[in-house]
């Protein structure tokens, strides 16, 4: 009995370390003189969705970089679909998904080309990209604009089909920068059962928005305020904790708090 | 009160893409009004053309009583605009740009500081640094100092608050209002819902037509289904089940519960809660709850569209 009850946690911990997706520790930045990562600690897990806030500056673009193999960190340590982020950084560019509101798809190529070129970036096999954009665009229903050029087609469509393109390769998780940036409520919706979806299958989904209700969606949430994680939990959790009614109002009070990011600096 | 801008048929194509259609409102002298819709919807547009940066291909505009084509000049002299993407010089300093504009409208910064000193006093310390330099935050104000180092009568906002953080979006918005109580008239345009509460006045934008024009009070009285804010644990799940249930008329994620919309007048939220056990969900909370902005354009856009039910 005794037995069963502590070997219980124990092996719930060992599984969910060999199932983290991420794992930080201590993870810095430095700039000069400017910590913009300062000593970040966490860990996500296979198929969860991860928000990660912070006001503009607070230092979440470097995180990403680091995290995804762009930058190499100051101290600390990462690793990444089961990479280093020191030694390992060309294995996790190729082994997770990143779509941005700034960069995804080519609005002069077609959604076919968008797919095909993305498929030969991500190193797939020539009949894998012909099989997976065939059932890519029948998924999205996007048959009947399959040759026209991606800048005639609405918002909506394109940021789901940046989305797919981003998975295509199977990745264990996708960073979402900013996905929903200037959509209408009901494409932005959408969006977000996506990625309810595609998490439902295991995929990790690692994302950051402006929009506070978004936040909510996730499955745990960081709020990063000067360069370290100023909170971080389930909404309904870190709401308790603060005290306060919604994560608009928890944020708000965090970023305020924090004499960095909003400030010149 | 007078009228400051008055549209009426306006019409807007891009070669064969229509950007505006049948566009018709007035906005009052000393409003704050809000033009709300996503990417594409059209505000950008109807913004270039009110600071007579476009020309309408038909329907009838007058700006501050002035005609957008005939006195583009007057127009131009007693109007500030913020476009969408940041448009100072980048290698001027904080001062040289804000006196570079001040002297393009014949005025100094000092005539005027008044009405910019709450906004540029946060500015001062860098005012010889580069404008390329500085923050998203502090570009937007150095922007919104230059529109309005001229006094305009009306000041005109494209998306000052996209991509901007939820503290900064709150922080532009208290400016708004104290530019508001000088008298300024102000149309804002936004992708973010939420904003339209914090005006007098909304036009909802997509695809070009207008949904309504109302307070924001009013287009949310336009939202006339029963509606429900639901929890359960598994919010995935709870949401496909709202979908399925034979009464539904919407359901949507909102924040930490769905907002579930019914067809009958009579609904209750016993008889969702029922349905929701039956199918197995844990937790389950239903209260009835008023819908907000977002709710109501959600349904006008569904209906702009004729789109069935999700």
């Amino acid at each position: 009995m005794t037995e069963s009850v502590t070997r219980g946690p124990i092996k719930g911990a060992v599984e969910n370390l060999t199932n983290n997706v991420i794992n930080a520790e201590g993870l810095t930045k430095v700039f000069g003189e400017f910590r913009a990562v300062d000593a970040i600690s966490f860990s996500v897990g296979a198929g969860e969705v991860f928000g990660f806030l912070g006001a503009n500056g607070a230092g979440k673009t470097t995180a990403i970089k680091m995290l995804t193999g762009l930058l190499a960190p100051s101290s600390g340590n990462a690793s990444v679909a089961g990479f280093d982020v020191y030694t390992g950084a060309e294995d996790i560019k190729r082994n997770i998904g990143y779509m941005s509101q700034r960069f995804s798809l080519y609005d002069d190529l077609t959604p076919l080309e968008n797919i095909r070129f993305f498929g030969g970036i991500y190193g797939l096999r020539r009949k894998e990209i012909k099989e997976k954009g065939r059932a890519l665009i029948d998924t999205l229903g996007l048959a009947s604009v399959a040759d026209v050029r991606l800048k005639a087609l609405p918002l909506g469509w394109k940021q789901k089909l940046a989305f797919s393109v981003a998975v295509m390769h199977e990745p264990r998780i996708v960073f979402l920068d900013e996905p929903t940036g200037g959509v209408d409520p009901l494409t932005r919706r959408r969006f977000w059962e996506m990625i309810y979806e595609s998490a439902e299958r295991g995929l990790t989904v690692f994302v950051t928005t402006h929009y506070m209700d978004e936040a909510e969606y996730c499955d745990r949430v960081s709020i990063m305020v000067d360069g370290r994680i100023a909170a971080l939990d389930t909404p309904l959790e870190l709401q308790r904790q603060f005290g306060v009614g919604s994560m608009e109002e928890l944020f708000i009070r965090l970023a305020r708090a924090g004499k960095g990011g909003r400030h010149e600096e | 009160m007078g009228t400051a801008i008055s549209l009426d048929g306006v019409e807007k194509s891009f070669g064969a893409v229509p950007a505006l259609r049948n566009i018709a409102l007035r906005v009052d002298e000393g409003e704050l009004f809000g033009l709300i819709g996503a990417d594409g919807a059209g505000k950008t547009t109807l913004i270039r053309i009110l600071c007579t940066l476009l020309v309408a291909d038909d329907g009838k505009a007058e700006v501050l009583g002035l005609d957008p084509v005939k006195e583009y000049r007057s127009i131009r002299s007693r109007i500030g605009y913020m476009p969408g993407t940041f448009s100072l010089y980048e290698d001027l300093s904080v001062e040289e740009n804000l006196r570079f504009f001040a002297t393009v409208f014949n005025t100094t910064v000092e005539e005027n500081y008044e009405l910019i000193r709450d906004i540029y006093s946060q500015l001062e310390p860098f005012r010889t640094r580069r404008a390329g330099k500085l923050s998203g935050g502090m570009k937007q104000k150095l922007a919104l100092c230059c529109a309005l180092v001229h006094r305009p009568d009306l000041l005109l906002l494209d998306e000052p608050t996209t991509g901007v953080d939820a503290v900064s979006r709150r922080e532009f918005w208290e400016m708004l209002q104290r530019l508001k109580k000088q008298g300024i008239t102000i149309v804002v345009s936004t992708p973010y819902m939420d904003e339209a509460s914090l005006c007098d006045r909304v036009a909802f934008l997509q695809e070009g037509t207008l949904l309504a024009v109302d307070t924001p009070e009013g287009v949310t009285g336009l939202f006339t289904a029963p509606l429900f804010a639901v929890r359960a644990r598994e919010k995935y799940r709870l949401l496909r089940e709202l979908r399925g249930f034979e009464h539904a008329l919407s359901a949507y994620a909102f924040g930490s519960s769905v907002h579930y919309a019914d067809r009958r007048r009579s609904a209750s939220a016993g008889e969702i809660r029922d349905h929701l056990e039956k199918r197995g969900l844990q937790d389950i909370v239903v209260e009835p709850v008023r819908p907000g902005i977002e709710d109501t354009f959600m349904a006008l856009m569904k209906q702009g569209r004729g789109e069935g039910d999700d």
